[in-house]
C-alpha cells in the first residue's frame, strides 16, 4: 500500500502542515508502509464490540461550580509571541 | 562511596542523621553531571543556581526537623513537566524558549516534600519515538555504550539515573516510554495505572494512554517516588479518586503463593537470546523464592502496535493542534493568519511529530474515521478484556520489556515501522490502562542491561513493587553501575 503525493497534500494541509517536495514522497511510502502494517486489524470481527475510549470506568468528572483564581494576564500573556496591551496579535483576519 | 551512587532511602538517611547536607548532595549531583554530560546527553536544561537555592532551603528544613522522605534529594524531570519558570521544550523546536507560566501537579507535589529540581531531561519530541533520536536537542546516548541509544521517549530520565547524574527522575509512559529506556539503560522504571498520577501540567501526546512515571536505581526508590506523586488532582478530571496506599511499606512479605502469569504470546521467536536467558533466570529465581508460575494467554497482542498507532497518532493530532503560533511557541512570519500556523508548525515540529500528526489526521479523516479509529478502539476493547480474563487466574504477569537490548544510534531511524515495532511488550499495558515496573534482569553478552517486566492490576501497583522488591533482594543486577 503506498499513497500518492495528492493524498499526502491533502492530509497535510487538513493538518496545517507544509511539506517539502521530499518529505511528501518520503511520508507516501512510510505512511503507506504504516497502513498497510495496521490493515491487520481487520483480520478480527469487532461486530457488537463497544469501543474504548477511557481505559478507567468512569462517569462524568464533576466539582462545585466556584469562582477560583486564574494565572492572570501578565503570566498568559508572558509567552505570546507578539502581544499588545491585554491582547495577542495575529495578522488581520479580516480584509 | 560518592554521594551520586546513593539511592533516595540511602540520601534521605544520611541527610537525617546531619552526615551529609542537601547543599553537598546538589554540588555533587551537579558535579557529576558537568563532568560525564559530554558523553551522554542527558539534560536539555541544567538549573544550577535554582538548584543549590532550593538545597539551601531544604537544608534549613531539615535543621528544623523536617526532613520528609524527598527533602533535599536531587532530582530531574523529563522535559515534558511544566516547570514555572524554568524553560520547558518538550524535546521541540517550537517550544524552544517557552517558560512555563504554572507547574505541574507532580512537581509541586516533589517540590512540597523539598525535593530539589537539577534540569530538565532530554526526550523524543513531543514524547514520540523509542529511541531519544527525535529530539530536537540531539540524541542522548546509552551510558553502558555511547554508541546505543538509551531508549525512549524518556530516555533522558532514564541515562541521567543510570549515569548518576540524579538521584531519581521522572518521566511519562505513552506506549513504554518509562520502562522501555529504564530496561536499556538498567534501572527501576514504572508506568502507574491511568489515573493514579495527575497528569495537570504534563505536555499531552495521546490523552487516553499518557501517565506519569518515576525511573530510579531501585525498587523501593519507585515506591518513594509513586507515593509522592499518586493520587487525585482536582485539576486533572481523568485522575481516579481512590486513596494512595503507602508504597513503601508494602514491599514486604515476598512472593510465597504469588500467581505469577507467563503470556505466550510474550515469549516468541524472535526474542534475542540474552534476553530469553535472563527472562529463564528470572523465572528460576522467584520460583526458588515460593512464587507459582501459570501459563496464560493474551490472544490480541499481535494487534496491539497497530492498535496503538492508530489511537496515539489521532489524539496526537489533535492535541498538537495547539501549537498554532498564537499564544505561545514558535511563531513564523506570515502575511495572513493560515499561512502563520502552517509556517510555525512546519518550522517547529521535526520529522517524526509530522509523520505522527500526518496519520493521525489521516485515521480521524472523512471517510476514514470508523476504518481507522474506531475499528482500533474496538480493538483495544478486546486488548483490555485479554487483561481482565487473564487476571482472573494470576495476580501479576512477568514478560520482557523489549524483545532486543538497546540498539545502536541510527539503526532503526529510517525505518519508522521498526521503531514502532521495539514498543511490543509494552503497548498493550497502555492500552489496557493498568500498570507495570521495569526493572533491572540481567546483562546481555556485550554488557547491556536487560529489563524484566512485572504487570500487574488496575490500581495493583503495591503487588508488583512487592514481587520486584523480592526479585531485587534476590539478585543483584540492580547494583551494577555503568563505567563512564
Amino acid at each position: 500500500m503506498k499513497l500518492t503525493v495528492a493524498e499526502v497534500e491533502k492530509v497535510a494541509r487538513l493538518a496545517r502542515l507544509e511539506l517539502t517536495a521530499e518529505d511528501k514522497e518520503l511520508f507516501a511510502g512510510q505512511m503507506g508502509a504504516i497502513l498497510g502494517y495496521v490493515e491487520k486489524l481487520k483480520e478480527l470481527n469487532t461486530d457488537g464490540i463497544v469501543p474504548t475510549s477511557h481505559a478507567v470506568p468512569m462517569e462524568n468528572a464533576f466539582r462545585p461550580d466556584v469562582v477560583r483564581p486564574s494565572i492572570g494576564l501578565e503570566k498568559a500573556l508572558a509567552n505570546a509571541p507578539e502581544k499588545s496591551g491585554t491582547f495577542f496579535v495575529v495578522p488581520k483576519v479580516i480584509e | 562511596m560518592n554521594i551520586f551512587d546513593l539511592t533516595i532511602h540511602e540520601l534521605h538517611t544520611a541527610l537525617k542523621g546531619k552526615q551529609v547536607s542537601s547543599l553537598e548532595a546538589t554540588s555533587a549531583m551537579l558535579k557529576r553531571i558537568e563532568s560525564v554530560e559530554p558523553q551522554v546527553g542527558s539534560f536539555i536544561t541544567v538549573t544550577p543556581e535554582q538548584a543549590l537555592a532550593a538545597a539551601r532551603s531544604a537544608d534549613q528544613r531539615i535543621a528544623r526537623g523536617n526532613c520528609a522522605k524527598l527533602t533535599g534529594i536531587p532530582l530531574a524531570l523529563k522535559d515534558i513537566f511544566l516547570t514555572e519558570g524554568v524553560r520547558t521544550t518538550c524535546g521541540s523546536r517550537i517550544l524552544n524558549n517557552f517558560i512555563p507560566p504554572y507547574s505541574a501537579t507532580s512537581w509541586e507535589k516533589l517540590h512540597d516534600h523539598g525535593a530539589v529540581l537539577l534540569g530538565k531531561l532530554n526526550q523524543d519530541e513531543f514524547a514520540m519515538g523509542s529511541s531519544n533520536e527525535s529530539s530536537a536537542f540531539g540524541s542522548t546516548r546509552n551510558p553502558w555504550d555511547t554508541s546505543r541509544i538509551p531508549g525512549g521517549s524518556s530516555g533522558g530520565s532514564a541515562a541521567a539515573v543510570a549515569a548518576r547524574q540524579a538521584i531519581a527522575t521522572l518521566g511519562t509512559d505513552t506506549g513504554g516510554s518509562v520502562r522501555q529506556p529504564a530496561s536499556h539503560c538498567g534501572c527501576v522504571g514504572m508506568k502507574p495505572t491511568y489515573g493514579r498520577v495527575s497528569r495537570y501540567g504534563v505536555i499531552a501526546y495521546a490523552s487516553s494512554l499518557d501517565q506519569v512515571g518515576p525511573l530510579t536505581r531501585d525498587v523501593a526508590d519507585c515506591a518513594l517516588m509513586l507515593e509522592a506523586v499518586a493520587g487525585y488532582d482536582p485539576k486533572d478530571s481523568t485522575s481516579v479518586d481512590t486513596p494512595v496506599p503507602d508504597y513503601s511499606t508494602a514491599l514486604g512479605g515476598g512472593v510465597k503463593g504469588l500467581r505469577i502469569g507467563l503470556p505466550k504470546e510474550y515469549f516468541i521467536d524472535g526474542l534475542d537470546p540474552d534476553v530469553q536467558k535472563a527472562m529463564a533466570a528470572a523465572i528460576d529465581t522467584f520460583r526458588r523464592l515460593g512464587a507459582e508460575f501459570v501459563d496464560i494467554s493474551l490472544p490480541h497482542t499481535d494487534y496491539a502496535v497497530a492498535t496503538y498507532y492508530l489511537i496515539a497518532t489521532a489524539e496526537a493530532s489533535s492535541n498538537l493542534a495547539r501549537y498554532d503560533g498564537v499564544r505561545f511557541g514558535h511563531r513564523a512570519q506570515a502575511g495572513n493568519l493560515l499561512d502563520m500556523y502552517t509556517k510555525s508548525r512546519s518550522e517547529g515540529f521535526g520529522s517524526e511529530v509530522k509523520r505522527r500528526i500526518m496519520l493521525g489526521t489521516y485515521a480521524l479523516s472523512s471517510g476514514y474515521y470508523d476504518a481507522y479509529y474506531v475499528k482500533a478502539q474496538k480493538v483495544r476493547t478486546l486488548i483490555m478484556n485479554d487483561f481482565i480474563r487473564a487476571f482472573n487466574d494470576v495476580d501479576v504477569m512477568l514478560t520482557p520489556v523489549a524483545p532486543t537490548p538497546a540498539f545502536k544510534i541510527g539503526e532503526k531511524i529510517n525505518d519508522p515501522l521498526q521503531m514502532y515495532l521495539s514498543d511490543i511488550f509494552t503497548i498493550p499495558v497502555n492500552l489496557a490502562g493498568t500498570c507495570a515496573m521495569s526493572l533491572p534482569a540481567g546483562f546481555s553478552a556485550e554488557g547491556l542491561p536487560i529489563g524484566l517486566q512485572l504487570i500487574g492490576k488496575p490500581f495493583g501497583e503495591e503487588a508488583i513493587l512487592r514481587a520486584g522488591y523480592a526479585f531485587e533482594q534476590a539478585t543483584e543486577w540492580h547494583t551494577r553501575t555503568a563505567a563512564l
